[in-house]
């Protein structure tokens, strides 16, 4: 390695600190805060190890407002949209990578197009379909269209995956009688495995992190999900802005956890897949 | 496939779906056409989906565009929800004018930024799996837990940046609470997400470009900045493309920062198109209004993702053939 190298990679090394730290700082703020008394909080110059932390602020942001329940509502609705959306996804996705039916080509550019439609052009008929079927209130306006193919970019990232997967398999499978499911489900979706788990990461911070949706279809506090909750305890406790930090956190652990889990297959899956084709 | 005899009991419902299959004459036995047909079973979900969910409220929406509607009565107007926002209604200029800065900034900012950044963490140094974590990290901070953390960062007094700021002497502005620095405040919070999926797209974009390609570039004696211009830029350009079209997209829909950060002030300083339109439709119950406004914004996307491709084609490049 020449000397060149070397120091182009230390200043990478140092271009890359720098920036961690920059993109960290707004992060470890939020964790002090929320570990601080009222008045520490508005302290300047800021203190940034609080001393004692409060960690009793998680119990009273906890206990404030329902947040049990509304963690509950967002487990909820995100587990039961996820299994839809990877459920449905993969299946519309095999079919896409599979079959050459008549007019393939034209459905599966017109699923691609659908990603480039502003949701907000479908949003007030959907929430008057919602309305009429009384449903409005309900967990199903936010759950039931998962069932319908989970959007355009699952489909996608899994059809692309399964094109990957060498067709001589499920022909061997097919000669010896297999059905379209059981290659489906016994060859495909075991190969797939990357691309399934990036599928539900993805779907897993949609639903949990989804904020117009709830804000649109809930009305009633013991349905409400988190972002709606941490929404109202922004109006009630705007000012205590140790417990609003400590609620944020609240919403943010969880996702940072399942990312931690999913990361080694997260980063195969996008990176195998490509965005080629 | 075949299933061993002793299976057999706990594979029940997997023969039945065999025999049935068998019985519609659709298996390896029948021509290669009909297992095709097996296609549209497996798409079906999908096409039920967008003809309920997206194709049928498409038309409804342009329907009610041209009506009036409050959830009670619904009644045909012409065009005049149209002319009235063209022409009489100075928040729907606000609103599009806000958000046109916003997608102008924030979208060329944030894709260099990505971009940038996928070039840094594509290196080989020590620790990069750690940084690609600590970059990708904020874009796993929920909308609305975020819009709060830089609520608290904007604080003019006791916030962080304007106590950074003060270090290099700097008496900081009062971000989003002054008209004039609102908006920029939102542009610079979107650049906290700069190391998210779309980095994610590029990274995975350039560790796709054969080695061979940079082999043959320093052969022709190509250093640095060259190679970058001549052999990563091109080989990047759909991925660019694909980032460009659906960031711009994405870009014109914000509203969660605005609607939890400012609710569209102060002074309409951050009203963004989808908070107006929110508004119309769930504040007001301008249903017919707002439907209006989600067909000039389908429009200009529309436009401006045509445009994109159509002007693809000068500077994308696609390498050989199509696959499948």
């Amino acid at each position: 390695m020449t000397s060149g190298g070397a120091i182009k990679r230390a200043l990478v090394f140092v271009a890359l600190c720098v920036g961690a730290a920059i993109f960290s700082v707004p992060f470890l703020w939020t964790v002090s805060t929320a570990l601080k008394t009222n008045q520490q909080v508005f302290a300047v110059p800021p203190q940034w190890i609080p001393n004692p932390p409060q960690w009793g602020n998680f119990r009273r942001a906890w206990t404030e407002l329902p947040f049990a329940t509304f963690v509950l509502n967002t487990v909820t609705i995100t587990a039961i949209a996820v299994v839809g959306q990877v459920a449905t996804a993969s299946l519309v996705a095999y079919g896409f990578a599979r079959f050459r039916f008549r007019g393939r080509n034209f459905l599966f550019y017109l699923m691609l197009s659908t990603m480039m439609l502003p949701a907000q052009v479908t949003m007030i008929p959907v929430f008057l379909f919602w309305r009429e079927l009384r449903l409005i209130d309900t967990f199903a306006p936010l759950t039931v269209p998962a069932y319908f193919g989970g959007g355009a970019f699952s489909i996608f990232l899994l059809r692309q995956f399964f094109l990957t997967i060498p067709r001589d398999l499920d022909e061997a499978a097919m000669i010896d009688g297999a059905t379209p499911f059981c290659i489906f489900h016994r060859i495909l979706l075991p190969l797939a495995r990357p691309a399934i788990v990036t599928v539900v990461l993805f779907s897993f911070l949609a639903h949990w992190d989804d904020f117009m949706g709830p804000l649109i279809y809930l009305n009633s506090m013991e349905r409400y999900t988190v972002s709606i909750g941490l929404r109202m305890f922004q109006d009630m406790f705007g000012t205590q802005l140790e417990l609003l930090m400590a609620a944020s956190l609240v919403h943010v652990l969880p996702t940072v956890v399942l990312f931690f889990v999913a990361q080694r297959y997260f980063i195969k899956g996008v990176a195998l897949t490509g965005l080629k084709g | 496939m075949a299933y061993p005899d002793g299976k057999r009991a706990t594979l029940g419902w997997r023969d039945v779906v065999r025999k049935a299959t068998l019985a519609a004459g659709i298996t390896r036995r029948g021509a290669r056409g009909n297992w095709d047909r097996w296609g549209y079973l497996f798409i079906a979900p999908w096409l039920a989906g967008f003809l309920i969910f997206t194709a049928g409220p498409m038309l409804a929406s342009l329907y009610l565009s041209f009506c009036k509607y409050d959830l009670y009565e619904l009644r045909w107007v012409g065009t005049k929800n149209y002319e009235v926002l063209l022409t009489r209604d100075p928040l729907f200029w606000k609103s599009l004018t806000n958000t046109a800065i916003y997608v102008l900034f924030s979208v060329p900012l944030g894709l260099t930024g990505s971009l940038l950044l996928a070039l840094l963490l594509n290196q080989k140094v020590k620790g990069i799996a750690l940084f690609r974590t600590l970059f990708y990290l904020p874009s796993l901070v929920p909308a609305v837990a975020s819009a709060l953390v830089w609520l608290w960062v904007f604080h003019p007094e006791a916030g962080i940046l304007n106590y950074a700021l003060g270090w290099f002497g700097i008496a900081g502005p009062q971000w989003l609470q002054d008209p004039r620095t609102a908006l920029v405040s939102l542009i610079l919070m979107s650049l906290w997400g700069i190391g998210g999926a779309r980095m994610i797209i590029f990274l995975a974009g350039l560790q796709g470009i054969p080695d061979e390609q940079y082999e043959a570039a320093s052969l022709d004696g190509a250093r640095g900045w060259a190679v970058f211009r001549h052999v990563t830029l091109p080989m990047l350009s759909p991925t660019i493309l694909f980032n460009l079209v659906l960031g711009i997209i994405g870009s014109f829909q914000v509203f969660t920062s605005a609607y939890v950060m400012t609710n569209g002030g102060p002074n309409n300083a951050t009203l963004m198109y989808v908070l107006y339109l929110y508004n119309n439709a769930f504040r007001y119950f301008k249903m017919g209004k707002a439907s209006a406004m989600a067909w000039i914004l389908f429009v200009i996307l529309l436009a401006f993702t045509l445009i994109q491709f159509r002007h693809a084609r000068r500077w994308v490049y696609y390498e050989g053939g199509e696959s499948d």
